[in-house]
This record gives C-alpha cells, sequence and structure tokens, in this order.
C-alpha cells in the first residue's frame, strides 16, 4: 500500500532549479504536482527553493486539493524571507476562506496564521472573524487556535478586532472539540498576557467538566491543564471537582491522566476530610502504577512525576513498591529513575526485600547504574536507622567483591553513614582499609583520608595510611587536599608524636607554598596559626562534635515542590526546576527583548540560574562534606580574634605569617559585606539583635512598572538558613507576594538579595487607609519573625499617569472643592524646579506646568495611583527654602494623608 | 500550557532530516543541528529521553531506524507530546499499511507532510484516528493512481466526524454480516529470584475488538471482575451468582469508553470505532496463576566450566498447550564450546546474544522439560570482573488461557434496527518480561 514519493528526491541534475521552473509553469496539472512535490522533497532536504516562490504560488490557484496543500506547506515555510511575493497569495487565502467547502475554508485560515508576514495578518483578520463563526465545527475549531497565532504575531490587533471576546463565545459552543481548542488558545493568550483575559469562574467550570466527557483525548488535556489553576472556593467545591475528574484516570491516554492526576492533587490541597483524602490517594495509585506499562520514554515522563508525587504524599504509592523493582531490560534512564523512588519509599517494613534488589543492581553492567544503586544502600542506612547494620552488612559484602567501582562507591557512602551514626560502626574500618591501595577517585579517596582521620586514635597505623597518601600531594584534587590536610590536623592533634608532626609540617609547607589554592592555603593557615597559639583550643575547633546529618540530598523545598506539582505532566515536572529558569519567553518580563537576542540572553540565564538540580547523589555527599566543613569553618573565624585579643603576644615559629593573617582577617571583613547593586541601602527592618543573627533590609519599589519588595537577609548567625518563606499581612492595598520567596540557603555570614514581584487587591484590609504593611518572615531553622513596614504611595504611581494640560484642567474642574486638602509639609524643600520636575518623574509624577506668584514657584503635577485614582497635586514653594505647601485634589480623599506622606519622602 | 510541540523532526540514523514541520515561531530551524551536535554524535544519546540544549528542550524517541524529535521552547506538555509521537506514528503505520521505517518516510512524504498539518495546529494535537481522517485525506499513493482526478470532493460529513462527539466512528455503515471479535491477550510479566520465591508479579491484559457492525451500534461488555458483579447485583437487588470472580487492579479505555458512566456504574458501554481497535487494558497483581515454573541450576566449575541445569514445568490445565516456548539461559561472552541433553525441543548457543536458547514447539500442561547443557569457557587472564550472571529470560504463549482467570461474561450489541451478532472470543497468555534470576 506504500507510496514511492521517493521518486521526488533524485533529481540533482545540475540545472534542477530552472528545470523546476519549467515544470511549474507546465500546462499539464499532474506535471505541475509533481514538480511541486520535487520541490518540497528538495525543500525538505534543505536546498533552497526560495527562488521558486512566484512560480509555486501560481499553483495555488487550483481545484486540487492535495496541490492546494503543497503549495500551502511551500508558503509557510519561504512567506518570511519574501515578505513583498507573499501578498500574491492573499487573495487567494481570502477567496479560499469563504470556499464552500469546509476542509478548504479551515485550510486557509490554518495557513494564513502560520505565515508570520504582517502584510498577511492584516488580511487575515476578516476571513477570521467570520470562520470563527462559521457554521461547521471544523473550521470554527481551527479558527479558534487561530487567533492563539495571531495573538503571538500581533496582540493589539487580537484586542482591538474583539476576536477574544468571540474566543471567549466559543466556550459555550455546542462542539466539544471547538470548546477544547478555544481553552487552549485562550490559556495560552493568558500565559502571554499580564492582564486577566481568561479567567475561570465555577460556572465555565462546569461548563468544561461537562464538556470533558465528550472530548476527544487531547481535548480532555487542553482542558484539564487550563483548569488546573483554578482555586476552589472551599472543601466542598474542591469535592465536587474532584468526583467528576476522578474517571479521567481510566483513560487509555497517559497525558490525560497525568493532567487528571495534576487536577486532583491540586483539589486535595483544600479537602480536609481525611477520609475523602484518603481514599483519592487509593484511586490514584493504581492509574499512577499503569503508566509505567507505557512506552520507556512515557515512562520516564511519569518517573519525574511520580518522584514529585511521592515527596508530597508519600502515602500514595507506600505499598507498591515491587512496581519499581527495574527490568533487566529497561532503559537505563527508566532504571535511575526508579532507583530514586525506591529509596524514597523504602521503610523499615520493605527494606530487606529492597536491600536484596539494590545488591542485585550493584552486580549489573552499567557502571552508573551500580554506583546509583551503591549509593541507594548508603541513603538508606541514612535514612532507616534500624536498617542500618543490614545496609553495611551488604555494602560489606559488596567491597569483598573487590570491583573497584564498587569499592569506591561504597566507601563514599560509608563515609556518610559514620556522620550519621558516629561511634557505631567503626569496626568495619579495618576492612575499608584492605581497599586503600585500589582508590584512585577523588571523592572515594577524599572520603577514606576523611576516615582515617576521623577515627586515627583507633586505627594503629593510621600514620603510616595517611603518609602513603602524602607522597602525591601535590598531584592530588583539591577536594582530596583539604580532607589530607585535615586529616593530618586531626591525626596529630590525636596523636601528638614525632612522626604526625614531621607530617604537618610537610602537609602545611605543601598547602601554604606550593599551592594556588586559596581555600587550601587559607585552611591551613588557619590551622597552623591555632596549633600554634593554643593547640587546646585546636582540639576544641578541629575535633568538635558534628552535626548529624539526614538523607535530604533529593527532596525539594516545601513551596518549589508545591509548584512543581502545578506543573505536573509539563517539561517542569521533569525537569524538576520552575518554569522560569529554563524557559525564555517568561510571563513576568514586561520589556521582552528582541527576538533576536534572546536566544543568548537564555543560555546566559541557564548557566546563572542556580539550577534545583536534584539528581546527583554526587551533589549529596559533596554536599554532606561541603556542609559539614563549613560548618565548621566559622567556627575558626569567630574564635580567632579570643586569641589575638589576649595581650600575650603569640610564641611566634612564624610570626610576621602571623601578623599578616591579623591584617588579613581585618581586611576580609569590608569585602565580605554584600555589595549593593544600586541605590541607597535599604532600611533596616528587622536588626539581627532580634532576629537572633538573622537581619532583614527592606523596601518596595517600583521597576518596569511593577510592585516589588526588594529585600536582603543578612545571615549573622553560627548556622546555615534556609527554607525561607514570606507572607503579608492584610493592608490598604491588598499587597501579597507574587511568587515564592526565591532566598538560596544562607551561608552563617552571607547575605542574600532579591526583587520579590508583588501583586495588588490580594489581601485587603477593611478600614481606613494606612500605610502599615505587616510582614512575616520564616526559615526552617529560626521561629517566624514579624516585623512592619511602611507603605510609600509613590510605588503604586504607574507610568500613564501623564495628564495633559487641558485634560488636567478639566479634571480639576470637574471635581468638587470639597475634594482639595492642604498640607505643609515643613521639612521639605525643593533646591532646583528642573531637578525636582525629573525626580518626580522618575517616580511616575509627571509635571503638567508650573506658574510663578509672589515669590513661590507653583508646580501642577499629577499622578495616578492604585486602582487608576488620578491625584492632582498643587507644590507651592520658594526655591531653596524648606517647607512646601502640599495641595491635592483627587476622587479618593482619604488617600490624601498617603499622599503627603509620600510628597514629603519625594521631596527630602 | 498544554503545548506539545513546536516543531517535529523526522531523523534517519545518520540525522539526516527526512520531513520537518515547523509549528511554532519560538524554534529556529537550524535546532535540529544543536540535536545532531549534543546528542546524535554523542554518548548522550539513549541516556535520557528529554533534553535541554540552550533555550530549547528536546524530546526523542526511537522507532525503526528513525528518530522522531520534538523541539519546544516553552514549558510544554511532555506527556502529550510522547504520546503525540506514539500515536502518530500507529496513524502512519495504518496509512502505509505496516511497517514505518526511513523508507516508509521517503515514500509517503507527502501524505506525511499533510498528516501531520492536519493532526496537529499550533502545536495542539487534533484528532488523530486513522479511522476519520482516511475519510478525507486520501493520498492517491495510499489508495489509488487516479491522481488526475480532482480528490477534493468533500465526505459529506467528514468535518462533522472529525470534530463530533463520536469522533473515531464513520457514519452509515453497512454490513451484511454483523460480527465481533474479541480477544483478550496477556502478558505476565514475572521477576523470580535464584531461589524461587516471586519479587514481582503482574499480569498486563488488553482486549481487543474487531467490530464489523452496521449503524451507529452501543454495546456493553461485561467481565467477571469483582467491583462490576457486585455492582450489578446491587442495580439488580439479587444476590451475586458464586464463580471466580477477579480483582482488577487498574483499567484504563479507548477513548470511546464512557468514562464517567464506568465511574458511577462500573459497566463498559461504548460505540466502538469501525475496524480493529484496543478497547482496553487493566492491570492485575493479584491471584496471577504462573503458566510455567523454572528451576535454574548455574554452577561455575572452575574457570572455566560451566553446569547449566533448567528444569522448566507448565502449571496450566493438561488439556491445554503452550506453543513457541524458547528459554534464554545467559552465558559469559567467552563461551568456547557446549554440549546440551533436552527432554523435548531443541537447544543451541547463540554467539550473538551470549545465550543458550532452548526452543521447544508445543509443550503440553502439567509436564515438565529439562536441559542440562555443559559449557566451555575460554580461559582468559584480562577478565577480571566476575560474570554479572543477567537472568533468564522466558518467551512462550498459551492460547485459550488466561494468567488472571479474566473471562467475557457477555457483550451486548444494541442497535436502531435490531440485526442480530455474532460474537467471537479469544483468550490467549504470553510471556512479558518473564526474568529468572539465576
Amino acid at each position: 500500500m506504500s507510496g514511492h514519493d521517493s521518486k521526488y528526491f533524485s533529481t540533482t541534475k545540475k540545472g534542477e532549479i530552472p528545470e523546476l521552473k519549467e515544470e511549474l509553469n507546465s500546462q499539464y496539472k499532474d506535471k505541475k504536482k509533481d514538480a511541486v512535490k520535487k520541490v518540497i522533497a528538495a525543500m525538505t532536504v534543505g536546498k533552497d527553493v526560495s527562488s521558486l516562490f512566484t512560480d509555486v504560488v501560481n499553483c495555488m490557484q487550483t481545484e486540487n486539493l492535495e496541490l492546494k496543500k503543497l503549495v500551502y506547506l511551500y508558503l509557510i515555510n519561504y512567506a518570511k524571507s519574501n515578505p513583498d511575493l507573499a501578498i500574491l497569495a492573499v487573495n487567494t487565502f481570502v477567496k479560499d476562506s469563504q470556499d464552500p467547502n469546509p476542509l478548504i475554508r479551515a485550510l486557509a485560515v490554518r495557513t494564513m496564521g502560520c505565515i508570520r508576514v504582517d502584510k498577511i495578518t492584516e488580511y487575515l483578520c476578516d476571513p477570521l472573524q467570520r470562520c470563527l463563526k462559521d457554521d461547521d465545527p471544523y473550521v470554527r475549531k481551527t479558527a479558534a487556535i487561530c487567533v492563539a497565532k495571531l495573538y503571538d504575531i500581533n496582540a493589539e490587533l487580537v484586542e482591538d478586532r474583539g476576536f477574544l471576546d468571540t474566543l471567549k463565545d466559543l466556550i459555550s459552543d455546542n462542539n466539544p472539540m471547538v470548546v477544547a481548542n478555544a481553552v487552549a488558545a485562550l490559556a495560552e493568550i493568558q500565559e502571554t498576557s499580564a492582564r486577566p483575559i481568561f479567567e475561570i469562574t465555577s460556572q465555565t467550570l462546569s461548563k468544561l467538566l461537562t464538556a470533558l466527557n465528550e472530548c476527544t483525548e487531547w481535548g480532555q488535556v487542553f482542558i484539564l491543564d487550563a483548569l488546573s489553576t483554578y482555586k476552589a472556593a472551599d472543601a466542598l467545591e474542591a469535592e465536587n471537582i474532584v468526583e467528576r475528574v476522578t474517571p479521567r484516570l481510566q483513560h487509555a491516554n497517559c497525558a490525560v491522566v497525568l493532567s487528571a492526576v495534576k487536577m486532583i492533587l491540586q483539589q486535595m490541597e483544600l479537602i480536609t476530610s481525611t477520609d475523602v483524602v484518603r481514599n483519592l490517594c487509593k484511586k490514584m495509585a493504581p492509574p499512577l502504577v499503569t503508566l509505567l506499562s507505557a512506552e520507556p520514554e512515557l515512562q520516564y515522563v511519569a518517573l519525574r512525576n511520580i518522584s514529585l508525587i511521592v515527596q508530597k504524599r508519600p502515602t500514595i504509592l507506600a505499598h507498591e513498591i515491587k512496581v519499581f523493582f527495574c527490568k533487566y531490560n529497561d532503559p537505563i534512564y527508566v532504571k535511575m529513575e526508579k532507583l530514586e523512588i525506591m529509596i524514597k519509599l523504602a521503610s523499615d517494613r520493605n527494606i530487606d526485600q529492597v536491600l536484596l534488589e539494590f545488591k542485585e543492581y550493584a552486580t549489573e553492567v552499567d557502571v552508573d547504574f551500580v554506583r546509583k544503586a551503591v549509593r541507594a544502600i548508603g541513603r538508606c542506612a541514612i535514612k532507616l536507622e534500624r536498617a542500618a547494620e543490614r545496609c553495611i552488612s551488604v555494602l560489606l559484602e559488596l567491597i569483598k567483591v573487590k570491583v573497584n567501582y564498587v569499592v569506591q562507591e561504597a566507601i563514599i557512602v560509608i563515609k556518610d553513614i559514620f556522620r550519621r551514626y558516629p561511634n557505631t560502626y567503626e569496626s568495619i574500618i579495618a576492612t575499608l582499609c584492605e581497599s586503600l591501595d585500589t582508590l584512585d577517585e577523588p571523592e572515594a579517596k577524599a572520603s577514606m583520608i576523611w576516615i582515617i582521620g576521623e577515627y586515627a586514635e583507633r586505627i594503629d597505623n593510621a600514620d603510616e595510611l595517611l603518609e602513603s597518601f602524602l607522597e602525591s600531594f601535590p598531584e592530588e584534587q583539591a577536594m582530596v587536599q583539604l580532607q589530607l590536610l585535615t586529616a593530618t590536623v586531626k591525626l596529630f592533634l590525636k596523636k601528638p608524636t614525632e612522626g604526625p608532626q614531621q607530617m604537618i609540617q610537610v602537609v602545611l609547607n605543601n598547602a601554604t607554598m606550593e599551592t594556588d589554592n586559596p581555600d587550601l592555603r587559607d585552611r591551613a593557615y588557619i590551622y597552623w596559626r591555632l596549633l600554634s597559639t593554643d593547640p587546646e583550643a585546636a582540639k576544641d575547633v578541629v575535633l568538635a562534635e558534628k552535626p548529624v546529618i539526614s538523607d535530604d540530598s533529593n527532596s525539594l523545598e516545601p513551596s518549589l515542590l508545591d509548584e512543581l506539582l502545578g506543573n505536573i505532566a509539563t517539561l517542569s515536572s521533569v525537569y524538576h526546576k520552575l518554569p522560569e529558569a529554563f524557559v525564555s519567553r517568561a510571563k513576568l518580563t514586561f520589556a521582552r527583548p528582541d527576538d533576536e537576542e534572546y536566544p543568548a540572553a537564555v543560555e546566559t540565564g541557564n548557566s546563572e540560574s542556580p539550577s534545583y538540580e536534584v539528581d546527583g547523589a554526587a551533589a549529596t555527599s559533596s554536599q554532606s562534606f561541603t556542609s559539614h566543613e563549613t560548618a565548621r569553618q566559622p567556627v575558626p573565624v569567630a574564635a580567632a580574634p579570643t586569641p589575638s585579643s589576649a595581650p600575650a603576644s603569640p610564641p611566634a615559629p612564624v610570626p610576621d605569617l602571623l601578623g599578616d593573617l591579623l591584617g588579613l582577617d581585618n581586611a576580609l571583613v569590608p569585602v565580605d559585606q554584600p555589595i549593593a547593586p544600586s541605590g541607597p541601602p535599604l532600611p533596616v527592618l528587622l536588626p539581627s539583635t532580634t532576629g537572633q543573627g538573622l537581619q532583614i533590609s527592606a523596601q518596595l519599589v517600583r521597576r518596569d512598572g511593577q510592585v516589588f519588595y526588594n529585600l536582603l537577609l543578612e545571615n549573622n548567625s553560627q548556622v546555615v538558613l534556609d527554607g525561607f518563606m514570606i507572607q503579608f499581612n492584610k493592608n490598604t492595598f491588598g499587597l501579597a507576594a507574587a511568587g515564592p520567596l526565591q532566598i538560596p540557603p544562607l551561608l552563617p555570614q552571607d547575605s542574600a538579595r532579591t526583587l520579590l514581584p508583588m501583586v495588588m487587591f490580594q489581601n485587603l484590609s477593611t478600614g481606613p487607609p494606612n500605610t502599615l504593611l505587616q510582614v512575616a518572615v520564616k526559615n526552617n531553622q529560626q521561629p517566624v519573625w514579624y516585623f512592619n513596614d511602611k507603605i510609600s504611595l509613590h510605588v503604586f504611581f504607574s507610568e500613564d499617569g501623564r495628564m495633559e494640560r487641558a485634560n488636567f484642567l478639566e479634571t480639576w474642574k470637574s471635581l468638587p472643592d470639597s475634594n482639595e486638602v492642604a498640607k505643609d509639609l515643613s521639612s521639605a524643600i525643593i533646591h532646583s524646579i528642573d531637578s525636582t520636575v525629573e525626580n518626580f518623574a522618575a517616580t511616575n509624577v509627571f509635571f503638567v506646568a508650573k506658574r510663578r506668584n509672589a515669590n513661590k514657584d507653583i508646580l501642577y503635577m499629577s499622578a495616578k495611583g492604585p486602582r487608576g485614582i488620578p491625584f492632582l497635586i498643587e507644590l507651592t514653594a520658594s526655591v531653596g527654602a524648606p517647607g512646601v505647601k502640599c495641595a491635592v485634589k483627587t476622587p479618593s480623599l482619604e488617600m490624601a494623608p498617603l499622599l503627603f506622606d509620600a510628597m514629603e519622602a519625594l521631596l527630602k | 500550557m498544554p503545548v506539545a510541540a513546536s516543531a517535529i523532526y523526522f531523523l534517519n540514523l545518520r540525522g539526516d532530516v527526512l520531513i520537518n514541520r515547523l509549528y511554532r515561531d519560538d524554534v529556529g530551524g537550524n535546532m535540529v543541528d544543536a540535536f545532531r551536535m549534543h546528542i546524535m554524535q554523542t554518548k548522550e544519546l539513549g541516556i535520557c529521553p528529554v533534553r535541554q540544549i540552550g533555550g530549547c528542550s528536546f524530546f526523542y524517541m526511537r522507532i525503526s531506524n528513525v528518530y522522531i524529535v520534538i523541539v519546544v521552547s516553552s514549558n510544554a506538555n511532555v506527556a502529550c507530546a510522547f504520546k503525540f509521537v506514539v500515536e502518530a506514528v500507529a496513524l502512519f503505520k495504518s496509512y502505509f499499511g505496516g511497517a514505518f521505517d526511513e523508507d516508509a518516510i521517503r515514500n509517503n512524504f507527502v501524505l506525511i507532510y499533510e498528516l501531520l498539518d492536519e493532526i496537529m495546529d499550533f502545536g495542539y494535537p487534533q484528532n488523530l484516528s486513522p479511522e476519520i481522517l482516511k475519510l478525507y485525506i486520501t493520498q492517491e499513493g495510499v489508495r489509488s493512481p487516479f491522481s488526475s482526478k480532482p480528490s477534493d470532493k468533500p465526505v459529506p460529513n467528514a468535518t462533522l466526524q472529525v470534530t463530533g462527539a463520536v469522533g473515531w466512528r464513520r457514519e452509515g455503515l453497512v454490513y451484511k454480516k454483523n460480527e465481533v471479535f474479541l480477544d483478550i491477550v496477556e502478558s505476565v510479566n514475572l521477576l523470580m529470584s535464584s531461589k524461587g520465591s516471586v519479587l514481582r508479579c503482574d499480569v498486563t491484559g488488553k482486549i481487543l475488538m474487531k467490530c464489523f457492525l452496521s449503524g451507529m451500534p452501543d454495546l456493553k461488555l461485561g467481565l467477571n471482575d469483582k467491583i462490576g458483579l457486585e455492582k450489578e447485583s446491587q442495580l439488580k437487588s439479587r444476590p451475586m451468582k458464586s464463580g471466580k470472580t477477579i480483582e482488577l487492579d487498574d483499567v484504563t479505555f479507548h477513548q470511546c469508553v464512557n468514562l464517567t458512566r464506568f465511574n458511577s456504574e462500573k459497566t463498559v458501554s461504548f460505540v466502538p470505532p469501525d475496524g480493529e481497535f484496543e478497547l482496553m487494558k487493566y492491570r492485575i497483581t493479584e491471584g496471577v496463576n504462573l503458566p510455567f515454573r523454572v528451576l535454574p541450576t548455574i554452577k561455575e566449575l572452575g574457570r572455566t566450566r560451566l553446569e547449566v541445569n533448567v528444569k522448566v514445568k507448565s502449571v496450566f490445565g493438561a488439556k491445554m498447550f503452550a506453543l513457541g516456548v524458547v528459554v534464554k539461559v545467559p552465558v559469559p561472552k567467552q563461551t568456547a564450546k557446549t554440549s546440551f541433553q533436552v527432554t523435548s525441543g531443541r537447544a543451541k548457543y547463540n554467539a550473538s546474544v551470549d545465550c543458550l536458547v532452548w526452543k521447544i514447539r508445543k509443550f503440553p500442561g502439567q509436564t515438565e522439560a529439562t536441559m542440562s547443557a555443559e559449557v566451555e569457557l575460554i580461559s582468559t587472564m584480562t577478565e577480571k570482573k566476575p560474570w554479572t550472571r543477567p537472568p533468564i529470560q522466558m518467551e512462550f504463549q498459551v492460547p485459550m488461557f488466561t494468567a488472571s482467570g479474566l473471562r467475557v461474561r457477555f457483550l451486548k450489541v444494541w442497535e436502531k434496527s435490531g440485526y442480530n451478532t455474532v460474537e467471537w472470543v479469544r483468550y490467549i497468555t504470553k510471556a512479558g518480561s518473564y526474568e529468572i534470576r539465576c
């Protein structure tokens, strides 16, 4: 039954283009069609056939639908490079859009929407208008999508021509496919627009849920995805929605199932009845498991999503761990994800079975998979205290097999296990030491060295072991060098005999003189000084108790997790990153960069953004490295002043060096302070004395037409602070955070600055307007901090508040005199009219006119406040002298006091 | 955003573009170069089916000797994208009559372009039912060589059917003899430890239907599943008939099945597409009857010899039999010589898969067969790594047997003209991934 189009590819002669040209202009229809096919074939393989534009377009007016489609296809590809010629096609398009055959009408509109040439777009409007109201649903469903296409090219045109309203009407269309496409188009338009266009009311919701039953599978996905942002009013409504969505879980199309799961999870947040929640969890488990019998690529998508789901609601799949056991022939990406989920689902009840599986995997062929399996055993040991011993015995069995990379991986995880359960499993150290000479990977070496240093007093030949590593010190990776340095110091402190003393000389010499690595050098100096000033203090510092670690390697921050769950089935849920982190056209970018430039911008954006990379068991344990080292690092820094403040001059093997060090220390402090990006320092709202070391400075600012909360968080405490969240109490303007607070974990002495986008009219307080903004900030380590900020009205002044003189006068006159109030701003001053006008303009207070009256200058200004309230302002002052009289006329008089405050602040 | 694709590429194994279609403007035309450079020509290929390169994300699948690559730059619906590819390939296959590979694409590129235009608009999947599309997308390559004849004679209500609520069935079908064929096909997945304990076992089944029915019939299917039966006896307020009932872990249905009704009444009712389709899939983990037990012993005698002993027992009814039984026993790469003794069937060493392959054409129920083999290995000094012992794999088909015990109780056909229908039901159980560790 197959065709034989391949012949069209095989005409690569010299004069191909002229030959094609001739054939295209042939009078025989067959020849013409063959020629067009050849053109398309050439286009497919990447040859430039744009020079045939006119000839191909001439074939457009044909009764033959197949030929027409081919010509249209050509047009889509080349119209952009020949915009002037593309106009030639317009007539045919317009004619076709009125053809009696609905297929042709739809084809015309569909194709026109794909041709992104301005001139064509203008002509598209009328046919589109007609087709949106066509009798035939096929045409309407095509036109609905076309509106989204047009919006992408020219949003203004769509709004001006009222297409959005027509599109909204299509939601009530009697044909389910039209409804589905209209929903898809509206949802997309909403995504790119900052203004509410497609708001789902409970009425639309119910209409769409009914349409679900009749839609095609894809239509169901469009509708479910669009509805997933709907916030139910209460638990009852949420339950109703869920009840109507649950049947979708039985759909054969896994995209439908995932979108339904997304919607159910969203609504579950609101449901309070534990019975209902339990029941829903029970209902969702089987469909999720069934996803694993789809194609491997779809399994992968499902597994990445399941990994999120089990983190949020571990009960759903708690009893299904067996389905995640890897099959021998699963592709590697499926195996890796299954392993990750197995770790998450491992519990005291199933750990024996899980360990048997991991052990089996550790003997497979793929090295990465084997490594991950070994790490998985270690992570289970850290996670499940009661199973730790069994995990370790499995690890020991694996070490005995003596496969090099298995041994190395095992040592890395055992180091973490030692940290988690100190003084419990040290008996196995002897076994570990047997494999010492086979280690060739830096991380494994570093781990082994850490173990030797940490337990130096129990290993008889610890000094010999370390010495064997020392020979190659200069060639080692930084990670190994740092560990060697620390381990040698530990050894010396524990066994202050001659051997270790010599070793320490060698190491300190190497690490201070022979290296370019500042981290290594600094650490070496600090140890050096500690050892030389007060060995007891050194002991306290270097051999201090370490905080307990836990297996948090793959847990996402709750707010991030919630957002990702709202993105189930999309790329975001596969990458485990928010869409903003990888999508170039983010919603918040108001000033859209030139299209030509954005790919470059994206790349830098990506490399800079701290990705929420979760995969990486590698990241895990290296993190646990750094975290335990950094957790310790501040201690010497903080401890340093104590001995130096003691007047006794240090008994100095290297006195000058210490002097240097001290100077260095002092010099370092200012540099460490955060460099504010711009503008005056932010007012401190929560001093570190009240915030147990956390200091918060913040201010509302306006940037690019949006209100942001400019925040600076400084961690002056001794612990790492993470999991920051922010909330605003009800306030006059209903200000609330538009997104989660994105602050990376703050190391001690670290600070972070962020611009938190804000929305208005979210949580309005009642009562007379005031400027109070109550803020609550919490993190995972400290109690919730509350502090007050003052809202300055001018951040709400919008960019379009400029008024023409005539308009100003008219508005002034139209308002009754009772709406005018005045106040003397005694501390305000106008130094020069020009600079004042300029300053004001920067904050969207626009100059209208000025006049002079009795040595005083009178300025008239306009501004537009929240909800578009106009403020007509009159300032009377003598230049250079303090004291400005401010009069304001506005429809909402209660805002006047706030305005005065704002003006006073601006005129300071 | 449920957008599934900004562009779709079909590439051959060398990375040449066979066909491409740009649906949206947000990805450049040369994106495929990035795919070739960063994925196809590196070790990355096959490591992960979703990858980000620069500002774009790539989803790819390999089907026979073709890579299908989808490019997006937004937060697209990946599940939707992959499912679209799967369905599109099924559609193409139904048009070409079978194979989907590089040659088929080259030979039908005009048709594929036309279909790609129809099944996705601006990145949103549209109707992909072959039934309906064949009404109005009819390339001469597929149908007849009368290419000069204007082919745009519109099928009167094609457009209504594409968009209609029953978007998968054509109106006005007439058959002289109204017949329905039901095939219940089950795959048993098993993972057994070397000691014979079942680590994981489940059945994934599907009900394939072939319908040759006139008009717009309403069908209702009854199975011996517990929930459905309970509901039924509840509705009719009569006690449940005794007999074997089974518990389905999960079911998914073809889009023709009314899900809301299934949810409330637990009945499977639908208007079927014409011809062949997959009505439903189900999954069962409890009470699975394994058709075969395998007892392997593999002894490593020194460094150069292996003694393999595999006993296979059939545990289904004595009157039934299995067909095409294949047992694959992995052996080390350095296998040099093998000798076999089998009680039935034939065994040989297949070096390309490093397996002893034992085939038994017909295997009656309640019997057992054994294979003993001696394997000699070339002694190598370099091979430090011990042999990983991959699992034994098994293939088979057992007609008229369901591992789950599922039975069709009734299939009611109702059409307004009231014709009689003949229904045929077949059962077959196949091996899915039937693995025994050794």
